[in-house]
């Protein structure tokens, strides 16, 4: 935490420490301070008077059903999106493991998706699967399948999922790989001459071994789900059709700057926060807990 | 490897490849759509194979925009992202660079109060606080403008945390010996912290610079001003617009325009990126 | 060139550990004076609280007769080597000595005379200046560390235990360089090590730590023959020093053994000890084999050791279970179980008060 040896006593830290508490003031902690502030008023139609009213934008936002099924559907998206971003990025990881000579190659062609903005991944996927012109949906139709995710809420979700498991997929591969990579080849060398093979070395000594990796990107995933969406969701679908796709930070956003429902979009930042808080001591407890090869 | 079989070498080399088709094939398509003209892309089935209009096609991306657009091109908007992606990404490791060592090379009362200030940033991502924080920029005049896009983003525990940790590895006896040789707190932080943690910064910048060209929902509120439009955000008009009159051709190279500075920056500074995104995740 | 004066030091650190009590030490100009002593017994810390890296808890530190408690590290012209050399390892060789100089605002002209100076003397190539510290052996790297502090012409060296990154047979080479060096130099030097055999070579006096307090101050050949304390006389020489449970005989001419064994003491010293419980100490080097029989005391061995220059023989006088060793030159066939006559000279005999552990004479 602090150095053994260090300067003595000065005004210098407090000149050090400036720019970056008066930005985290200005920015963040005021900002946050006035969001819990204000998720405990109501204002009127026209903004003139507001009244306290303690938790009651609290409680119709948990009354509201319309704000539970986000709350549902946002597990539902992170879910998904984390699991088949993982999936396959293990896959991948897995393959590249065994061919070290070209890992560093396939790894190159594989991690520059983390680099495409959200919006820009949004834009990619809503072109492809255009209704009348996508050539995904064109090469569905072939099979007999009309797609159109701007009508059916089940296709918008999934299109939703795949833009954004799509984009994670690099930053999964890399950090499984670095995971694989780390373990000792004697390891790895005494199972098989355990007589182990390659499918079962992966399940029994792989696989358990890059557990806090995979327990990680989980958190991350989840993070990112939550919170790093918001322009591929505004992209490709605006939250529908009929609400269809609308997550969590995407309601924020309508109900405070489309709805002006200030006390209500003040009311779900705070529940946002909460979770960004719990996951962030999640994923600390995570760190305590990294495994060591000695 | 362990054992010598050709067929599980060949296989893992087939799904790898695979998998690129699969991860690289939206690009592809982005890029087909890049290289024909408007006539072309609304004719189902779209090309699968480039056409000869790539650079016509720049052009009017870069220049004018698509036609029931604003009429002007994403060349400034695209300056407009470089200069924020810029701003955000020093101003996040200046600022860092500054706190950490203050907070590892120095006992001063509030240290740690300060330390907490900085770790609640972490939980207080910009969707979250959206609204109260629009409306402080608001206040302070600072919508539609360079700083406005930068300076609410810059405050940034990761970035901290992460020199806090180079800086824990650099030996006492640096500062010692530096002492001896008589160099002050800011002397050495010039002279020997910032060229050690050079490699660090790098590795950062190209994190943060992603970070902050991929921005998108806070360029988003604060700018109603064109001239002050990033090209991220560009796509998103055109694909509104695109609803009566779609000019794929445009908005795909626009797409690419988009996605190109990120992209090369991870392709030819991967080992930096590499280890700047394993390393502020500790 | 300068004095160090040590005035009644003390180190509490704040979590209340006492870490050095009550320290004198008067160094003079252009001697080398060794710290030595068991890791944790204060010796760092009393060198650190000369370069001013460690404040003072209560005493005062002159150089040159000027008080220093308060003055900064750069402003007590003193250069320190490090243990781990602690070079800046983004700067050449030749910036890591030049820095210090640079930041006193010494003209270029003169830092590169004297860099080069140092360079000459340290024998470190052109072609070595300009790599990076990484770039050099340990050795290399150890030589930078002392030229950074020579280019400083600074009038106290302090050596922070420099040569035990080294491997043995490198520091033999450097632990002669250092004092060639400071033959040469004439500065006065402070040197902290855990090493005997470095601190009896090096130093011009020696000053043994333990627990924070001065064993004994004085120059390594006192301490070999007159080891203040059981703590010193285990501390200096090897292999170490032989101890046992013994008793001053009646009449004080004595010192028996448990089991019957007794050894001479020198004549009329120790008579005012008679009957007094003691510890009996003796080198294995001063143990010998007795050419005549009326001084031989029978020693029965248990493992003989050869190590070519020397034999070292274990084994034990009779109903004393005690283990001692016998340092024998050259190479001496004997087998375990074997019964030698073994001598000493009654005045390399040294007597110890179990309950303070000082020495008595």
């Amino acid at each position: 935490m602090l150095k053994q040896v260090h300067f003595g006593p000065s005004y210098i830290p407090y000149l050090l420490v400036t720019p970056q508490i008066l930005i985290t003031l200005v920015f963040f902690i005021w900002p946050a301070g006035h969001a819990l502030y204000q998720s405990l008023l109501i204002e009127d139609a026209f903004g003139l008077s507001s009244e306290f009213v303690w938790f009651e934008n609290f409680e119709v936002l948990f009354a509201d059903e319309h704000y539970l099924g986000t709350f549902k559907r946002t597990i539902f998206f992170s879910v998904l999106v984390a699991s088949i971003s993982m999936g396959f990025s293990l896959i991948l990881a897995a393959m590249a493991d065994r061919v070290i000579k070209a890992a560093m190659v396939y790894r190159t062609l594989l991690i520059w998706p983390y680099a495409v903005a959200p919006v820009v991944a949004g834009a990619l996927w809503v072109f492809m699967f255009d209704p009348t012109l996508g050539i995904l949906t064109y090469g569905l139709s072939m099979f007999g399948y009309d797609w159109n995710h701007k009508l059916n809420g089940n296709e918008a979700m999934a299109l939703v999922i795949i833009a954004a498991a799509w984009k994670q997929v690099a930053y999964n591969f890399l950090f499984f790989l670095a995971a694989m990579q780390s373990i000792p080849k004697s390891l790895i060398e005494a199972a098989a001459i355990d007589g182990a093979g390659p499918v079962r070395r992966f399940a029994t000594i792989v696989f358990p071994l890059i557990s806090p990796t995979t327990f990680f990107l989980l958190v991350v995933n989840i993070v990112y789900a939550f919170f790093d969406t918001f322009g591929i969701v505004h992209t490709i679908t605006q939250g529908g059709p009929a609400k269809a796709t609308e997550i969590l930070v995407y309601k924020v956003y309508n109900d405070g700057f489309v709805g002006l429902d200030l006390g209500g979009s003040a009311a779900q930042s705070v529940v946002l926060m909460a979770i960004v808080i719990a996951l962030t001591v999640i994923q600390f407890r995570y760190i305590e807990k990294t495994v060591e090869y000695s | 490897m362990i054992e010598n079989r050709p067929f599980i070498t060949f296989l893992s080399h087939a799904v790898l490849i695979l998998g690129i088709a699969i991860i690289a094939f939206p690009i592809w398509i982005t890029f087909v759509a890049a290289t024909h003209d408007a006539v072309r892309m609304v004719q189902v089935p779209l090309p699968l194979l480039p056409g000869d209009q790539f650079f016509a096609n720049l052009d009017q991306a870069l220049n004018k925009g698509i036609s029931g657009g604003s009429n002007s091109g994403v060349g400034m908007m695209i300056f407009n992202s470089l200069v924020m992606a810029l701003m955000i990404a020093i101003g996040k490791i200046a600022i860092s660079l500054l706190s950490a060592f203050a907070i590892v090379y120095f006992r001063f009362p509030f240290r740690m109060g300060f330390f907490w200030m900085i770790f609640i940033t972490l939980m207080l991502p910009v969707e979250v606080r959206i609204i109260p924080t629009f409306e402080v920029v608001a206040n302070l005049n600072m919508l539609n403008s360079y700083w406005g896009l930068s300076i609410p983003l810059i405050a940034s525990a990761t970035a901290t945390f992460m020199f806090r940790q180079t800086f824990l590895t650099i030996p006492d006896e640096l500062l010692e010996a530096a002492r001896i040789d008589g160099a002050g707190a800011m002397r050495f932080f010039f002279d020997i912290l910032l060229p050690m943690s050079r490699t660090n910064i790098a590795a950062l910048f190209v994190i943060l610079f992603i970070y902050g060209w991929n921005q998108y929902l806070w360029p988003l509120l604060i700018t109603t001003d064109q001239s002050m439009f990033t090209v991220v955000m560009s796509i998103k008009q055109m694909l509104e617009t695109a609803e009566q009159a779609p000019e794929w051709n445009i908005i795909m190279m626009t797409t690419l325009l988009a996605m190109l500075p990120p992209v090369v920056v991870v392709v030819f500074m991967q080992k930096l990126f590499v280890k700047g995104l394993t390393e502020t995740e500790k | 060139m300068a004095t160090v004066q040590l005035n009644n030091i003390g180190k509490v650190y704040p979590n209340g550990f006492k870490a050095i009590h009550d320290v004198n030490v008067e160094i003079d100009d252009g001697e080398f004076i060794v710290l030595v002593g068991p890791s944790g017994c204060g010796k760092s810390t009393l060198m650190r609280m000369v370069a001013g890296l460690e404040q003072v808890t209560s005493g005062t530190i002159s150089i040159d007769g000027q008080e220093v408690n308060k003055l900064e590290p750069a402003d007590r012209n003193i250069a320190m080597v490090f243990q781990n050399y602690a070079l800046y390892p983004h700067m050449s060789v030749y910036q890591n000595m030049a820095y210090g100089l640079k930041i006193r605002g010494i003209p270029k002209a003169e830092i590169n005379e004297r860099v080069n100076k140092a360079a000459d003397i340290l024998e470190l190539t052109a072609d070595q200046l300009v790599r990076k510290p990484r770039q050099l052996s340990g050795g290399q790297r150890q030589r930078v560390a002392m030229g950074r502090a020579i280019v400083r012409e600074p009038s106290v060296f302090l050596f922070d235990e420099p040569l035990s990154n080294l491997d043995a047979k490198l520091r033999v080479q450097m632990r002669i360089e250092i004092k060639l060096l400071q033959q040469q130099l004439g500065t006065t030097s402070i040197y902290v090590t855990h090493d005997q055999t470095e601190a009896m070579t090096l130093g011009h006096r020696l000053v043994v730590l333990n627990f924070g307090r001065i064993e004994q101050l004085g120059t390594p050949i006192e301490l070999y023959e007159k080891p203040a304390s059981l703590f010193v006389a285990g501390f200096i020489g090897s292999p170490a020093m032989n101890f046992t449970d013994a008793k001053v005989s009646a009449d004080g001419d004595s010192v028996d053994l448990i089991g019957g064994v007794s050894f001479k003491l020198p004549e009329g010293i120790y008579r005012s000890f008679a009957n007094k419980e003691v510890v009996l100490g003796m080198r294995p080097e001063d143990l010998e084999i007795a050419s005549s029989d009326d001084d031989r005391r029978d020693m029965v061995t248990r493992l003989v050791e050869q190590l070519g220059a020397d034999t070292l023989v274990h084994g034990s006088f009779g109903e004393a279970k005690a283990d001692m060793t016998i340092r024998l030159s050259g190479i001496q066939n004997f087998n375990p179980g074997e019964v030698l006559p073994v001598r000493i000279s009654p005045n390399k005999i040294h007597l110890f008060d179990p309950q303070t552990e000082k020495r008595l004479d």
